[in-house]
């Protein structure tokens, strides 16, 4: 497709966890490119692998074999703490329980991980301000994430996950909890933000309507395997 | 994650489980308070016993000669020679006088004598001091005046002394616990500028004879100036006194004293005392004049083996007090284990927007800090309290009893601060594991965590 190297680079990866005597091959020798800018979708029934290669993706988990190589660093190598600084800084998650920290009003879970990052607390509120007021919440900056409906806990999380510029966002089913209007209102603006922040996204789904609708690329897993691979025309 | 940040995040931690965090707080402050009030108890004596030590003279120094054994037949040999058992006499005041470090060295003159006024009568213990008692805390306050002149027929009276010579109070009473209630300045009014006759045993030189001498009565006319509020029960030992008169006036008198007994060449003293410039050069005088083959004894002997024992009860007390913190530091760990448990899923959102594994143990160790530092600090108060009560009621006690006020319970700065920071280590300790195992989480696993 494009002559620049991938944003995700994945060679035959491996995620086996041991269960009772048996082992679960969550990823099963799996091996892709997604191209920077892109919109992958990840379908599959549950059970497919398609969460576990999402965490494997976003530095959450380590896998088993094979090798994971996101903007030329392979995951599988890091440390500890230069893993934990590859969530803060090049992966942004969306999940499809939005966590959200209850305790927290939604400016102090969306400046959270500019904390990690060590931003200075008048910038840190400014831009966290911004980015509510980006996904139209500006105006309940200090309501805490029970007072929200799903929507627009997700939208806040959505903000959340943008906050230190990513170049990766991960989503993991995030309409899963969400009525199909509102779902289609998250897509909207999780696309909007790969048009004008120019980030790859890779989202976790089950409904294949939805990828359609919106994803550049499908990938279908089964039993931890990658089963079929298309592109696609978004319909906007 | 900068440490404004950290502690703002620590704090709205804890408030988020009031009760909880605020019991375990109470633990540790209830911990601190008892090592406090140990602690301060223990100071505080120490601090009592010392400053009533102190009182007496710190600088001071006893000398006697090495042996009170009468030299048998050793008038002849020359004692000086044996360096051993010389005796105490006016040269060796001289040399003592002349060491580095000593301000002066008196004769201890104490002898026996009657005094009467009007129809009073009464034997009474007589101390003749030197002019530089003057300045000391016991004369400085002194109502009436200080003697006039060394040389001076003068005498100056502890109250309850003067209490006794105006009939207000008998010999035989339960005299020191009625103290504290005489006033000086009254008994002053009406006894300074009248006189007493003090009766005693003169030593008269027989001229005709070597060494001999006859024991006669004397009697003075003495011209009382002032009046002493001595705390009498607070000096110790041969300091105690009830009726002063000038050295230089008493050494006039020829009162027989103890060791004119003995034969002896020259006049020599029973004890000298020997004041040091500071008390920190008392040891330095004290190794001098041993050397020059005397016996010395100073408060500071007694005072350093005192220190010793309270060194030791201090750390009774100590250990005490730190139990209860040792127990409250247990309530330290379960409560952050359980708020490990609680706050499981939280860590691992922590961990998925980005927080390292420093920055979850960081989040613990702070909290756990943050409730040893408040703990600390309402421990020292709550501490502080209750060495007061104690303070308070023992007070009470003493004053049914008939005593004075006394303060057995010192804070100082140290104490507190030691004691803030003391806690804050216990805490941090305690924070330790429940830290680690919050920052070895594993976030894919803490996530699936409802």
């Amino acid at each position: 497709m494009t002559p620049t190297p991938p944003a995700v680079h994945i060679e035959n990866l491996t995620r086996h966890f041991p269960m009772g005597t048996s082992t679960v091959r969550a990823v099963d020798g799996i091996s892709l490119s997604v191209a920077a800018g892109d919109f992958v979708a990840l379908l599959g029934p549950s059970g497919s692998g398609k969460s576990s290669l999402l965490n494997l993706i976003a530095g959450l988990d380590r896998p088993t074999g094979g090798s994971v190589v996101v903007h030329g660093k392979d995951l599988a190598q890091l440390s500890r703490n230069d893993l934990a600084a590859y969530r803060l800084r090049t992966a942004g998650m969306v999940f499809q329980s939005f966590n959200l920290i209850p305790t927290m009003n939604l400016l102090e879970n969306v400046e959270l991980p500019m904390r990690f990052a060590e931003v200075d607390r008048s910038e840190r509120q400014s831009l966290a301000r911004q980015a509510l007021e980006r996904v139209g919440l500006g105006g309940r900056i200090d309501h805490r994430p029970t007072q929200l409906s799903g929507g627009e806990q997700q939208r806040v999380a959505i903000a959340r996950a943008l906050i230190n510029k990513p170049k990766l966002l991960l989503a993991d089913e995030p309409t899963g909890n969400l009525d199909s209007r509102t779902g289609a209102e998250i897509l909207k603006i999780i696309g909007e933000c790969r048009t004008s922040l120019g980030m790859t996204i890779i989202m976790v789904t089950h409904e294949r309507a939805l990828a359609e609708q919106h994803a550049r690329r499908m990938i279908f897993l089964a039993d931890g395997k990658l089963t079929d691979d298309k592109e696609n025309t978004p319909v906007q | 994650m900068k440490t404004p940040d950290l502690l703002e995040l620590a704090t709205r931690n804890l408030r988020e489980s009031k009760l909880r965090n605020s019991l375990t707080t109470v633990g540790i402050s209830v911990g601190v308070a008892s090592l406090v009030s140990m602690l301060s108890l223990g100071i505080g004596l120490q601090r009592m016993i010392s400053s009533r030590l102190e009182r007496v003279g710190f600088n001071l120094l006893t000398v006697a000669p090495r042996s009170n054994r009468p030299p048998m037949g050793a008038n002849d040999t020359l004692p000086s020679q044996s360096g051993e058992e010389r005796p105490l006499d006016e040269n060796a005041r001289r040399e003592i006088e002349k060491l580095p470090g000593v301000a002066e060295a008196y004769p201890d003159m104490r002898f026996n004598g009657q005094v009467a006024y009007n129809t009073v009568k009464f034997n009474h213990n007589v101390v003749a001091v030197p002019d530089s008692v003057r300045s000391s805390d016991d004369f400085n306050n002194v109502r009436g005046s200080f003697f006039s002149s060394p040389a001076a027929h003068e005498v100056l009276l502890e109250k309850s002394v003067a209490a006794e010579l105006l009939g207000k109070q008998g010999p035989g009473k339960n005299r020191p616990l009625e103290n504290a209630a005489l006033n000086a300045e009254a008994l002053a009014k009406d006894l300074v500028g009248h006189e007493l006759d003090l009766s005693y045993i003169e030593r008269k030189d027989a001229p005709d004879q070597k060494d001999g001498y006859s024991v006669v009565p004397g009697e003075v006319k003495l011209k009382i100036v002032g009046v002493a509020d001595i705390d009498v029960q607070a000096r110790y030992g041969d300091f105690r006194g009830g009726i002063f008169i000038p050295l230089p006036m008493a050494e006039t008198l020829h009162v027989l004293q103890p060791g004119d007994l003995r034969p002896k060449a020259v006049p020599s003293y029973n004890f000298l005392i020997v004041r040091a410039t500071t008390s920190g050069q008392v040891q330095k005088v004290e190794d001098a004049v041993k050397k020059m083959g005397f016996n010395v004894q100073s408060i500071q002997d007694v005072m350093r083996s005192l220190k010793q024992g309270f060194a030791i009860f201090d750390m009774l007390l100590g250990v005490f007090g730190s139990l209860a913190l040792t127990v409250a530091s247990i309530g330290i760990v379960n409560t952050l284990v359980m708020a490990i448990l609680e706050r499981r899923r939280e860590i691992g959102i922590m961990k998925a927007i980005g927080a390292s594994d420093a920055d979850v143990k960081r989040v613990f160790f702070a909290e756990a800090g943050a409730m040893g530092v408040v703990g600390g600090a309402i421990g020292v108060a709550l501490g502080w309290l209750i060495g007061r009560i104690i303070n308070f009621g023992t007070n009470v006690y003493l004053e049914r009893q008939g005593a004075s006020h006394v303060e057995i319970w010192y804070v100082s700065w140290w104490l507190v601060a030691g004691a803030i920071l003391f806690s804050l280590g216990v805490s941090l300790a305690a924070g330790w594991y429940p830290a680690s195992r919050a920052s070895r989480l594993d976030p894919v696993e803490a996530l699936r965590y409802q």
